[in-house]
């Protein structure tokens, strides 16, 4: 046999045996038990229940209650800590109930004099709320807690040197617990006091709080080497009753102030707790009250590795508490009071791994190794695309999730995004009526509805008002509708038509989008954040503009030259965008109110638009101050009416979030304010694994492709490279 | 050789001057301390007050390069400029603009970085090699033009076709290893193997080419017909003599990688989810977080410099005949 046949053979040979090799080896991995290959979530070996999800795109910044204000971080925040008050799961419209306080605030009106006055007393000037702690309010088991034999707290350190070999919270062996008491809470405020801190709250609840600038002013005076007790400094609207007891002393009247109470800056916080993290060489190793909080939620924090994943596990400190009996109507139906009176939480621990890209993240939520395809508002963007498909019948939910079986859970959020005009614009601001024909005309033009299903693929509900449905003065039907930009016809509102617009555009002053006097065309300039617009919306608003005939010009920009020509009014056209703070109106109408102007004030003030009317001012003062009730309501509709009359932005809409859920997560019902929603949340953990496992069967043929292919590639070479040293002859050149 | 890598350090000093001028120049065209200020304080009820305060807090409170206010030195250095830059000198690189220890965050995350990025490199360089000296020994045939065909078709590939490629294929839809993540308790391996794939393909076509020109060019030299006349096989021509010979500028292009390698991909990090240096620079940037900012830059610098001066020291293990001076 030649020679060369003879290699030739042997490799066949090497290649085949090889080929053998990775198939028994493939079959023995595929055949083995285990997780599938792809599995990215650790195997825990305490059977404890763990809710996987997601914190994305980025991880939180800040997560002490003081400074934090941002809803990625109130999605831990609000787990570890609770406010005196918070709101139901499950009823709509939003309703507050008490949370670490043991009932509804008592409230009193005092007089300058301190006397007690009726709450229509024009000799009003404070208001005063009483509130009991729970008796059951405990914190979490923490090191700040753990005493000594003397009774002192056991890690207090002189030098860094001391406590260096604690890294982590759970690297101190020993920790302690105590119950809540007044003063802590008394404590939390007097820190949004401290300018050291720098709480976003304190210029906001410094116009409110009784002595709060007086207070801030005392503590930015003293010098600050070292931790400072915040008790040896009294503040003048804060008083502690009792253990359980204690006031709060508010300027005037502000009824919206119990809703503040249920925001997480109100948050107990221990003052032995703020001394522990004061400890020398604490700061450098991260750990902080911003790093490792400490409440008496239903959760609290066991690892923060911000880079990666943050773990939070059951509180095991936490009070009885129960799952809600009654919800709005259709709760019951859709399975949402299954669990009625059942202890919660249901989980006992929750991983919510850091992802910054859409595929990943979109990935390993249709593998099943997320439970949800995400918790905050902005990651549901990036998967619209995945989820959605638009069908015959408009926008449908993809076949890969109807066969998963992935329920949805869409939540209108009490927020707006916006496009305002400048009310002191040359060109399209002014009060006179060719101007607000001028506006008008533009919001005719501006197809919202299609904007939305466009762009958002229909998640999102054009705007008639700026106060979002759930929210008390938004008003559902023909009574709703917004009759300067909409008719309503057959049953529903239907956008006024383009001759209207241009009607109307005639009457301002542009016929067919000119200029009467100078025959110049009319063009209108919008500013827009860069990452907040794309080619294809432009191309869009070029085209609904031009059908009466008006030009448009883009100025993206980032976020601070936006900003800052808001702050100056150098702007006709802008984009923005407000997510409330707590479901009133009032949150949402002084984005109108002429005072937060920012020319006005010298401020970063909300109102963008620098509208001013009077009878609009006026009605949002008298709004601030009164209770829920038909007087309120009465002027909540003559300030929306003004709003529409003025025409003061060109459209708004109110987002829509679409929460997709895998089928063994339960309880999904999404609240637009509270992110303290976890407590309800329940898992079928064997469901999950066996869908896990039918879902993630690895094809292992690649495996066998690629090293067929490699030894494809290298057996010719192998062969010639033999051929070739064998040889007797060589051609002229060759090596 | 001493004396050269004491003064190639001292050269350093004013190039980390200038890049450290440079990153704050232009953070600065950009960004003022005020929209620093509102980044952080977020977008609600932010007033003058909280502004002054945040600046003055964090050490923003005072003018860019020049103070007016202050006499004599005073004007320079009681400014944003030199107080933030001199801690840097001292690797003091303080605490990011949410309150993080910077030292602790990068000695934490250098690790997983480092772990992608080593197998990466080495794994890359042995298989561009190997593939290069293979088309080599086929020079001039079918096989060495199809290979160049390949090598360029592969550089012509964008890098992010390649992650999410790799992604979507071996992840997604093979279902062999996670899409992404990185857990150092829980099997690193199966994390690493794609990025580190990726990483490999998407440089070989490069990588290939570029040892190829440098193998091709020893190839024709006179030790090489000497080699072979004296009956030394092919493969010991390849490994013995030409391989050495190429050295120089193979390590020209790798040894001053090697420092760097601490500081990770910006895009295998944020795509694989490996919490290093890379992500967490780019994290930087987007949250306008300029004391990360500046000090990445500022330890990048001196990485690559370092990396600079190994690439001399290591020309004189490669070549005898180099001599530093």
């Amino acid at each position: 046999m030649p020679k060369g046949k003879i290699d030739f053979i042997k490799i066949r040979m090497s290649a085949a045996a090889l080929s053998g090799v990775l198939v028994l080896l493939g079959s023995l991995l595929a055949g083995c038990g285990g997780p599938p290959w792809n599995d990215p979530n650790p195997q825990y070996d305490d059977n404890l229940l763990t809710y996987q999800s997601v914190m994305s795109p980025l991880p939180p910044k800040h997560l002490d209650p003081a400074t934090s204000y941002a809803s990625d971080e109130s999605l831990f925040i609000d787990q570890i800590y609770e406010p005196p008050m918070g709101y139901h799961f499950l009823k709509r419209p939003y309703e507050l109930i008490p949370l670490s306080i043991a009932a509804f605030p008592e409230l009193v009106f005092l007089d300058e004099q301190g006397n007690e006055v009726a709450e229509d007393d024009e000799a009003l000037a404070f208001s005063r709320y009483t509130l009991h702690v729970r008796p059951n309010e405990r914190y979490q088991p923490h090191p700040a807690f753990a005493l000594d034999a003397a009774g002192k707290p056991r890690y207090l350190f002189a030098t860094a040197d001391e406590g260096s070999r604690y890294q982590q919270i759970p690297d101190f062996p020993e920790t302690g617990s105590r119950p809540v008491r007044a003063n802590d809470f008394v404590y939390a405020i007097k820190r949004l006091a401290n300018p050291a801190i720098g709480s976003p709250m304190l210029g906001f609840m410094s116009h409110y709080i009784v002595g709060m600038t007086e207070f801030s002013e005392q503590l930015g005076t003293l010098p600050r080497t070292d931790w400072l007790n915040l008790d040896d400094y009294p503040m003048a609207g804060l008083a502690v009753l009792d253990e359980r007891t204690f006031t709060i002393t508010i300027k005037g009247r502000y009824p919206q102030f119990l809703y503040w109470l249920a925001m997480h800056f109100f948050s107990p916080i221990a003052p032995e707790v703020d001394r522990f993290y004061h400890n020398p060489g604490f700061a450098q190793r991260n750990l902080t009250l911003d790093w490792w909080p400490v409440g008496s939620g239903p959760f609290m924090m066991v690892k923060n590795d911000p880079n990666s994943e943050i773990v939070l596990e059951r509180n095991p400190n936490f009070r009885e508490e129960f799952y809600p009996s009654e919800g709005e109507p259709g709760d019951r139906e859709a399975g949402l009071l299954d669990d009625a009176g059942k202890r919660i939480p249901f989980i006992d621990r929750a991983v919510f791994r850091l992802e910054k890209e859409v595929l990943p993240l979109w990935t390993k939520f249709l593998q099943g190794y997320y439970d949800r395809s995400g918790e905050v508002h902005g990651n549901t963007n990036g998967v619209y695309d995945q989820a959605f498909v638009v069908g015959p019948d408009g926008v449908e939910m993809s076949t890969e999730l109807e066969d998963h079986n992935i329920s949805m859970s869409p939540d209108v959020k009490p927020a707006i995004y916006y496009y305002g005009f400048n009310m002191r614009d040359p060109v399209i601001g002014g009060y006179t009526e060719d101007r607000r024909k001028l506006r008008q005309a533009l919001q005719i033009a501006f197809n919202t509805e299609e904007y939305l299903n466009i762009f958002y693929k229909g998640n999102g509900i054009a705007s008639h008002t700026p106060i979002p449905p759930g929210i008390p003065g938004f008003l559902e039907g023909e009574a709703g509708i917004n009759p300067y930009v909409y008719d309503w016809v057959d049953g529903e509102p239907k956008r006024k038509s383009l001759d209207y617009a241009r009607q109307l555009l005639a009457e301002a002053g542009y016929p067919g989008g000119r200029d009467a006097r100078t025959g110049e065309p009319l063009k209108i300039f919008i500013d827009v954040q860069s990452q907040a617009i794309s080619n294809t919306m432009m191309n869009w608003m070029d085209r609904v503009f031009g059908e009466i005939g008006v030009q448009v010009e883009y100025r993206p920009a980032d976020w601070n030259r936006t900003r800052e020509k808001l702050l100056t009014g150098n702007t006709q056209v802008f984009s923005h965008g407000w997510l409330a703070d707590y479901p009133d109106p009032e949150n949402f109408l002084f984005l109108l109110y002429g005072p937060e102007s920012p020319l006005d004030c010298k401020c970063d003030g909300a109102n963008n638009s620098n509208y001013a009317s009077d009878v609009y001012d006026d009605a949002f003062r008298k709004i601030r101050v009164l209770a829920p009730g038909p007087e309120r309501d009465k002027l909540v509709a003559l300030a929306v009416e003004e709003y529409r009359k003025d025409a003061v932005w060109l459209f708004a809409y109110y987002p829509k979030d679409i929460y997709l859920n895998n089928s063994w997560v339960y309880n999904n019902k999404r609240h637009g304010v509270s992110k303290a929603t976890l407590m309800y949340t329940g898992i079928d953990a064997e469901e999950r694994e066996l869908k896990q496992k039918a879902w993630n069967q690895p094809v292992t043929w690649p495996l066998y492709a690629g090293a067929l292919v490699v030894i494809g590639l290298l057996a010719p070479g192998i062969i010639a490279y033999r051929r070739r040293q064998k040889a007797t002859a060589r051609k002229a050149g060759d090596l | 050789m001493f004396a050269y890598i004491i003064r190639r350090l001292l050269y350093a000093i004013p190039i980390l001057i200038g890049v450290n001028l440079l990153t704050f120049t232009l953070f600065f065209v950009v960004n003022s301390p005020d929209d620093m200020a509102r980044s952080q304080l977020g977008e609600k009820y932010v007033t003058p007050a909280a502004i002054a305060n945040w600046k003055q807090k964090n050490g923003y409170d005072k003018p860019l390069f020049l103070n007016d206010g202050s006499s004599g030195l005073g004007a320079l250095t009681d400014t944003i400029f030199f107080a933030k830059s001199l801690k840097l000198f001292a690797f003091d690189f303080g605490r990011s603009e949410s309150g993080r220890d910077i030292t602790t965050d990068v000695s934490t995350r250098m690790w997983p970085s480092l772990a992608v990025a080593l197998p990466s490199f080495a794994v890359g360089i042995c298989v561009n090699i190997c593939v290069a000296l293979m088309v080599v020994m086929f020079r001039a045939t079918a096989l060495d033009r199809w290979a160049v065909f390949v090598f360029v078709s592969l550089m012509s590939i964008s890098y992010l076709f390649y992650i999410i490629g790799g992604q979507y294929l071996v992840a997604k839809q093979w279902m062999l290893v996670p899409i992404s993540g990185f857990d150092p308790d829980f099997q690193p391996w199966k994390f690493l193997i794609l990025p580190v794939l990726v990483s490999v393909v998407s440089g070989i076509g490069s990588g290939a080419r570029w040892y190829r020109t440098l193998f091709l060019e020893e190839a024709g030299q006179d030790y090489v017909r000497t080699a072979r006349a004296k009956g030394a096989s092919e493969i010991s021509i390849l490994f013995r003599h030409i391989l050495p010979n190429a050295l120089i500028p193979i390590l020209t292009g790798i040894v001053v990688l090697i420092p760097s390698l601490f500081m990770g991909s910006l895009l295998i990090e944020s795509f694989f989810g490996i919490p290093g240096l890379g992500s967490y620079m780019l994290d930087a940037i987007r949250s306008q977080d300029f004391a990360i900012v500046r000090s990445m830059v500022f330890i990048g610098s001196i990485l690559y410099i370092l990396g600079l001066i190994l690439t001399d020291i290591s020309y004189t293990w490669a070549d005898p005949r180099v001599r530093l001076s």
